[in-house]
């Protein structure tokens, strides 16, 4: 049939094309100039790869295909449009758990009406079902939590056993499957049901802390579940994609947990991330306040000043207020930049993006490598919301729970302002070194109304 | 596609993953994520092959919820991704959009 050796060559080449812009949008996503078209390129191959398998041979049931992609699409794009950056993270996650569901979704197809042939086949797509379950149900927990909606981690002796039995049941359901020795339904529904409970009692313990670097493994299982299933139904786009998505966020997630100070076994199985380890460090000085005024004429007269801005900024909505006084003092000539530290936000980078939602130019935002060198010759660190990422007690003190984190030097600039809602310690309840030193000032308030203040001061300097 | 060619895809599209995002500034690591987290949408096609190919009611079920799943992925990862990456601006680009 000449018409349909066309059609599997068209839909054979679309398949390839897809794969080959998914890898260079992925490519032109890692550097901030070229960012921007990554995801118009790899939204291209989307586009090529599902207008294409509309003409996959001996398709049917359109009529519910075209409503199911309708009412996804339609909710994700209603949802995607309207919310706000500061939670970003969380429909990260929740997308993502969608891509696991429907990977474990073909997996349960394929097996329940037995479309699979060989064991290789069976095996994988049993191995991509309990993978793609697992991060449905856990990407679904990690975005209750970063949401809100779940606010306890629950806890309790043995929880690391029993997730072990429920994987060790699981598998040996998997395994009777894919050896097709019982494909029965029971057999196959029981092996999916175990999986999305497993998903279910691995991430309730997480705190939510860590749920960035847990949204990241779960984004690399969805891929390989992806991946996976491409090989059952011999689909070229989704095994590359899938893979490769899979080992990049991989990787991606070891960044993460570097950059979080964590390991990503400790993140799993250790149940930190809502620390209740206060342990309060003694700590000598006291707080000297400083008005708006004077903290306006210092950032004026100085010739280079580094901000430091922190979650509790986003939070008090203050990044464009920020922003403004930012640049009344880039006109005055003050040499300026903000220092991000790599877990400032929700996940690493999710202050570049708040403060690239302000209008900060991405050259004035630098990396703690980049500028830490750069404290010892700033006249002024302005630091907002941000707390335990600037404790000098990271350094020296062996006994505190962020020993060893690497923090932006922030003490070692010649005057530190910090602008801070009230006395109290961090999020990691460890009181602050750096907010008793002898160059530090407090300024106190919320941090929109500080940073207008501020703006005030600077204006009146002429 | 034979076991062994199916190995080597498997393989060296590991390889790329790893290779195209080495070296990725921390300031991207949310929008990449986001953006990866795209490209695994791709499991719409593979959805709807299967819907395509479903019978039975049950079947049919699963199908058209692994479908609306599939392009929540791939609709919602575009979108947030896009949202945040048409923020981030140079200090040129930002001058000449704001002029004072």
């Amino acid at each position: 049939m000449p018409g349909g050796i066309s059609a599997d060559l068209a839909i054979q080449a679309s398949y390839f094309l897809t794969a080959v812009l998914f890898i260079m949008g992925l490519k032109r996503m890692s550097s901030p100039v070229t960012a921007r078209s990554g995801i118009l390129w790899a939204g291209a191959g989307m586009l090529v790869a599902t207008l294409i398998t509309f003409l996959y041979p001996g398709m049917s049931n359109y009529g519910l295909i075209l409503p199911a992609m309708l009412v996804g699409a339609v909710l994700a794009w209603w949802s995607g449009k309207r919310v706000a950056m500061t939670n970003i993270p969380q429909m990260i996650a929740l997308y993502n758990g969608m891509g696991g569901g429907a990977a474990a979704a073909i997996a349960a197809v394929e097996l329940y009406r037995g479309g699979t042939e060989g064991y290789a086949s069976t095996t994988l797509a049993v191995a991509g079902g309990i993978i793609g379950a697992v991060s449905f149900s856990g990407s679904l927990i990690a975005f209750g939590k970063l949401q809100g909606l779940i606010t306890r981690s629950i806890r309790f002796r043995g929880q690391q056993l029993l997730n072990l039995l429920l994987l060790a049941v699981a598998l040996v359901l998997g395994a009777l499957v894919a050896a097709h020795l019982d494909a029965s339904l029971a057999v196959v529904t029981g092996f999916f049901l175990l999986a999305l409970l497993l998903g279910l009692t691995m991430t309730l313990p997480i705190g939510g802390a860590d749920m960035p670097v847990v949204i990241s493994l779960y984004n690399a299982l969805t891929g390989l579940a992806v991946g996976l299933e491409g090989f059952v139904l011999n689909n070229a786009a989704m095994i590359i994609a899938g893979t490769v998505v899979g080992s990049a966020g991989t990787l991606l997630t070891q960044l993460m947990a570097k950059a979080m100070n964590r390991s990503l076994g400790n993140v799993l199985f250790s149940g930190f991330g809502d620390t209740g380890t206060a342990a309060t460090g003694e700590v000598s000085g006291s707080l000297k306040p400083i008005e708006a005024s004077d903290a306006g004429v210092m950032m004026a007269f100085a010739s280079k000043v580094i901000v430091v801005p922190g979650y509790g900024m986003a939070v008090a909505q203050a990044q464009h207020k920020v922003w403004e006084l930012s640049q009344l003092l880039i006109e005055r000539g003050v040499q300026l930049r903000f220092a991000i530290h790599p877990v400032a936000g929700r996940m690493p980078g999710h202050m570049n993006v708040l403060l690239a939602e302000a209008g900060v130019p991405y050259d004035l935002i630098a990396d703690l490598d980049e500028i830490n060198a750069e404290f010892e010759t700033a006249d002024v660190a302005l630091i907002i919301g941000a707390n335990d990422v600037v404790n000098p007690v990271a350094r020296t003190d062996k006994s505190s729970p962020i020993y060893g984190m690497p923090i932006l030097n922030a003490d070692k600039a010649k005057n530190v302002i910090v602008i801070k809602r009230g006395k109290g310690a961090g999020f990691s309840g460890i009181e602050n070194a750096l907010f008793y030193l002898d160059n530090t000032r407090m300024l106190y308030g919320d941090g929109q109304k500080a940073a207008a203040e501020l703006i005030q001061a600077i204006k009146a300097v002429e | 596609m034979t076991g062994m060619v199916a190995l080597y895809i498997f393989m060296l599209a590991a390889f790329t993953g790893y290779e195209v995002i080495s070296r990725v500034p921390v300031i991207l690591h949310t929008p990449l994520m986001s953006g990866s987290n795209f490209v695994h949408g791709i499991v719409l096609v593979g959805a709807m092959v299967a819907l395509g190919s479903a019978a039975t009611p049950l079947e049919k079920t699963i199908g058209f919820i692994g479908v609306l799943l599939g392009a929540g992925n791939a609709v919602g990862g575009y979108v947030v991704t896009e949202r945040m990456l048409e923020m981030f601006k140079s200090s040129g680009r930002a001058a000449r959009q704001r002029p004072h």
